[in-house]
């Protein structure tokens, strides 16, 4: 792919108008500059201390930064409810135990379906495929009475089990799996006497590390969002974004701390994609869809 | 890829039967594999879509042993709930709204980010695609369009004099629907943008050089009869992507404008759902209301695949 994209910038550039390319580029400025703008001012606004923040209009920018809106989000808390750090740990806890285990079954399931041709392999990626169609919303009822009969009410594993068998990661690297892993040197080394799982291991594996990725951004993105629970009612077992909608219901008064805790929601996720972007992109190459 | 299962249907003696069986034993690895996720799987996605589809003809309710009760749910759903009627009517106008459109936008975006220089490609995908994995950010909207006067958008518009006293944007059932519609189509350039983005990149270049040879003169022709038709499959998952995602709609409202919102303006599918299956623990009837929403999902991809088909004809 990396190659392509050289040739294009050197060879002749096809069917370009210049005013065509003026009109791209207007469009994306304003439309990016509308996108861009709310991330920004929660930035800014989690910094303006509270003089700042009662002026009127509100300005774009910030005057005497300061990080007291972060101090006050754990003071706050404190008084009130739960430590802010116990939703913050509930937070990382459930992403970090979903997504592990999300991307080691999905590899798994993954690995399986693409290259061991037993009977069946067809209709249970047709499955998964399915299941992409439909939200989550369709099955949540009956969901809801097989989770309280397993007994996980109150219990963050009914969020963070469910999270282990979603499906887009599994479909993602299937799909991934199906045009980077050659099934030749996977045959190979059959031959050599190596078993299936060790194929998994050591061959497959390092050849798809950047839909590891792919999978472990989209199931941390979805954890780390995860809100208000039916499942979950105890205080301390909430999540940081139901902190934050809670925060944000309070009022005026704490306006700059509910900026600061929608930096801390929205900071996360970001980092992560910025760091792993040219990999999803990779990987989103084979996502297509075939019939 | 899997040639061999299928090339030969006589295998020695043995019946076609008796062949399956030989390769499931040959390849039951296979099933060990995908155990730990079909499971759970089932367990919490494929049971409950099915189960729902038997439970709608019951009267369960998690305490008494369900009656069979026919399509009674059904009909009084159509005929007697006026507030369900409400739910599909908002469920629609923003799936319509958000879904066609969130996908127009994920194109064209990712079309214009494809002419742009690949240092500049990385950043732009970026700021695109940041309101959609910023995860739970839309509740940030909370205070953009709070109801004081010095929040953001009420205190500019009362600078500006175009309104007397601050609007409560997510109180005023004027407000509710445009409103999410709008933070609904701003965290939307999500998978399938990304999907559309490595689609675009991946095309052969020579394809558009042989194009121009034929007589393509503007990025318009070339985008029609060689770009979408060679994007088929990325316009496929997008798709699915944009429909899942226009349908998974009650949480901004519930955050934003409350469950109930005003008026019920805003009022969905899935907070019908929720009212009947998880707080009046309504089991039979809530199961109903699940599978119309499977069935309008359904529709609904099956509607797109074929507007897909004729793509680039």
């Amino acid at each position: 792919m990396r190659n392509k994209l050289r040739t294009r910038r050197h060879s002749v550039v096809l069917n370009r108008s210049a005013g065509g390319d003026a009109w791209i580029s207007f469009f994306l400025i304003i439309l990016g500059v509308i996108m861009f703008l709310p991330l920004y001012y929660t930035v800014i606004q989690s910094f303006k201390p509270l003089d700042e923040l009662f002026y009127f209009p509100p300005k774009f920018y910030v005057i005497n930064p300061t990080w007291d809106n972060y101090a006050d989000l754990f003071k706050l808390m404190s008084e009130s409810w739960v430590p802010f750090s116990r939703y913050i740990f509930n937070t990382v806890f459930i992403t970090a135990a979903g997504t592990f285990g999300n991307l080691v079954l999905s590899c798994l399931c993954a690995y399986a379906l693409s290259k061991i041709p037993f009977p069946g392999h067809g209709f249970f990626f047709q499955l998964v495929q399915k299941s992409l169609m439909i939200s989550a919303t369709v099955g949540s009822v009956i969901t809801f009475i097989i989770i309280s009969k397993i007994g996980w009410m109150d219990n963050l594993l009914a969020i963070i089990v469910p999270a282990w068998a979603s499906t887009l990661g599994l479909y993602l690297m299937k799909q991934f799996m199906d045009t980077n892993v050659n099934t030749s040197v996977l045959e190979s080394a059959r031959l050599d006497g190596a078993s299936e799982f060790r194929t998994f291991l050591t061959i497959a594996m390092p050849m798809v590390k950047p839909a590891w990725l792919t999978v472990i951004i989209y199931s941390f993105q979805g954890l780390w969002a995860s809100g208000a629970s039916l499942f979950i009612h105890s205080e301390e077992l909430k999540t940081l974004n139901y902190a934050m909608t809670q925060i944000l219901t309070a009022g005026i008064a704490r306006s700059g701390a509910s900026a600061a805790s929608g930096v801390i929601m929205m900071a996360v996720p970001i980092i992560v994609f910025i760091i792993s972007q040219s990999k999803i992109i990779e990987t989103m190459g084979s996502s297509g869809m075939k019939d | 890829m899997f040639k061999k299962t299928k090339e030969v249907t006589k295998h020695g003696n043995m019946t076609k039967g008796q062949w399956t069986w030989h390769l499931m034993k040959q390849y039951k690895v296979g099933y060990f594999m995908i155990a730990p996720f079909m499971v759970l799987f089932f367990l919490f996605t494929v049971i409950p879509v099915v189960a729902s589809i038997f439970v709608s003809l019951t009267d369960y309710n998690m305490l008494q042993w369900p009656n069979w009760v026919g399509l009674d749910n059904y009909i009084t759903l159509f005929l007697d709930d006026d507030l369900f009627i409400t739910a599909v009517k908002n469920t629609l106008i923003f799936a319509v709204a958000v879904g066609p459109s969130s996908y127009l936008l994920s194109f064209c975006v990712a079309w214009f980010i494809n002419e742009l220089s690949p240092s500049m490609r990385a950043f732009v995908t970026l700021v695109f695609y940041a309101p959609s994995i910023a995860g739970g950010a839309y509740t940030i909207f909370g205070f953009i369009f709070g109801s004081e006067p010095n929040a953001l958008v009420n205190g500019w518009l009362l600078k500006l004099g175009w309104i007397d006293s601050p609007i409560l944007f997510f109180k005023d059932p004027k407000y509710i629907m445009p409103l999410c519609i709008i933070i609904a189509l701003w965290m939307s350039l999500n998978t399938a943008f990304l999907s559309f983005i490595a689609g675009l990149q991946g095309l052969d270049r020579s394809q558009f050089e042989a194009g121009a040879v034929d007589g393509i003169t503007n990025r318009w022709q070339e985008l029609w009869y060689i770009t979408l038709p060679n994007m088929k499959s990325q316009l496929m998952f997008g798709a699915v992507m944009a429909i899942t995602g226009s349908f998974g709609f009650g949480a901004i409202v519930t955050t934003l404008a409350g469950n109930p919102p005003t008026d019920y303006v805003g009022y969905t599918i899935a907070h019908h759902l929720e009212d009947y299956g998880n707080t009046r623990m309504e089991v039979g009837y809530s199961s109903a209301i699940s599978f119309v929403l499977f069935l309008i999902m359904i529709g609904a991809n099956m509607l797109v695949q074929k507007m897909l088909s004729k793509v680039g004809e």
